[in-house]
């Protein structure tokens, strides 16, 4: 009895490490991929001499690159198990969903099993992205006719 | 200080997530969404401009910012268009993204087995 109570006390401390473990992980990780970020911006603009908004085009396309080659090679999934949000919130999340989708359906063949199976988890960020920019742009756009 | 504002801006929004994942029963899948229809909301009124302007490239990389260009670009072809702009200029600004990802994607799985 007395042992049954103290195990699970002792659990739920242990939950609540791994909750602020997690957290602190996902906000270091995170915020080195935001840095990293900045710091490509700042090099292509002032290395390169190419404007703020051109440079961020290649920072995006540079981590999509980076994340779709690391989930290829087999890696990625490792360092999503370790950092959860911190790589899943990024852009980098959204290239590894489709990746890992296009390469696990590989051997259904290229219709039903690439072609139909990429959208799979990304789907779903486009649908509830572009429904909700067109509600909200709507009432933008209805404010701005009113007034 | 640009480079700080990223540093703190990102993490945050990647530990506020973290947090909500293990504290309750939503996926990841979940999380993603709800957070794109937070960017999309916050740059109806033009807030995520304003964060972008003080935060810089850190504000970009999170998939709020795919919610915040969706609106960003439809609100910018109503100015030339009228009312069917919302239509014709949704994916003007996140078309890099998305093509960049389905190429890669697709090129990468011609290319590569797939582990396990």
């Amino acid at each position: 009895m007395k042992n049954t109570k103290y195990d699970r006390i002792a659990d739920l401390y242990k939950a609540d490490e791994h909750r602020i473990r997690n957290a602190c992980l996902a906000f270091l990780v995170g915020g080195i991929i935001g840095f990293l970020g900045e710091a490509i911006i700042m090099i292509l603009t002032t290395k390169m001499h190419i404007s703020r908004s051109e440079a961020s085009t290649f920072m995006i396309v540079f981590f999509i690159f980076v994340s779709s080659l690391c989930t290829a090679l087999g890696f990625f999934d490792k360092l999503v198990t370790k950092f959860k949000c911190g790589l899943l919130i990024p852009i980098t999340g959204f290239a590894h969903s489709m990746t890992s989708a296009a390469l696990d359906y590989k051997n259904e063949g290229p219709i039903y099993g690439v072609g139909s199976n990429v959208f799979k988890l990304a789907g779903s960020v486009i649908l509830y992205g572009v429904v909700s920019a067109w509600f909200f742009g709507m009432i933008r756009y209805l404010i701005g006719v009113i007034s | 200080m640009l480079l700080l504002n990223s540093f703190l801006f990102c993490g945050t929004i990647c530990m506020i997530s973290q947090i909500i994942l293990d504290n309750t029963k939503l996926t990841p899948g979940h999380i993603t969404s709800i957070l794109v229809v937070v960017g999309a909301a916050l740059d109806s009124f033009s807030i995520y401009d304003l964060i972008i302007k003080y935060v810089g490239g850190g504000a970009m990389l999170p998939i709020t910012s795919f919610g915040h260009s969706l609106i960003h670009g439809a609100l910018a072809a109503t100015n030339s268009n009228g009312f069917i702009g919302l239509l014709m200029g949704m994916f003007d600004l996140t078309a890099t993204g998305i093509t960049a990802a389905i190429i890669f994607s697709f090129v990468f799985s011609l290319i590569f087995k797939p582990k396990n």
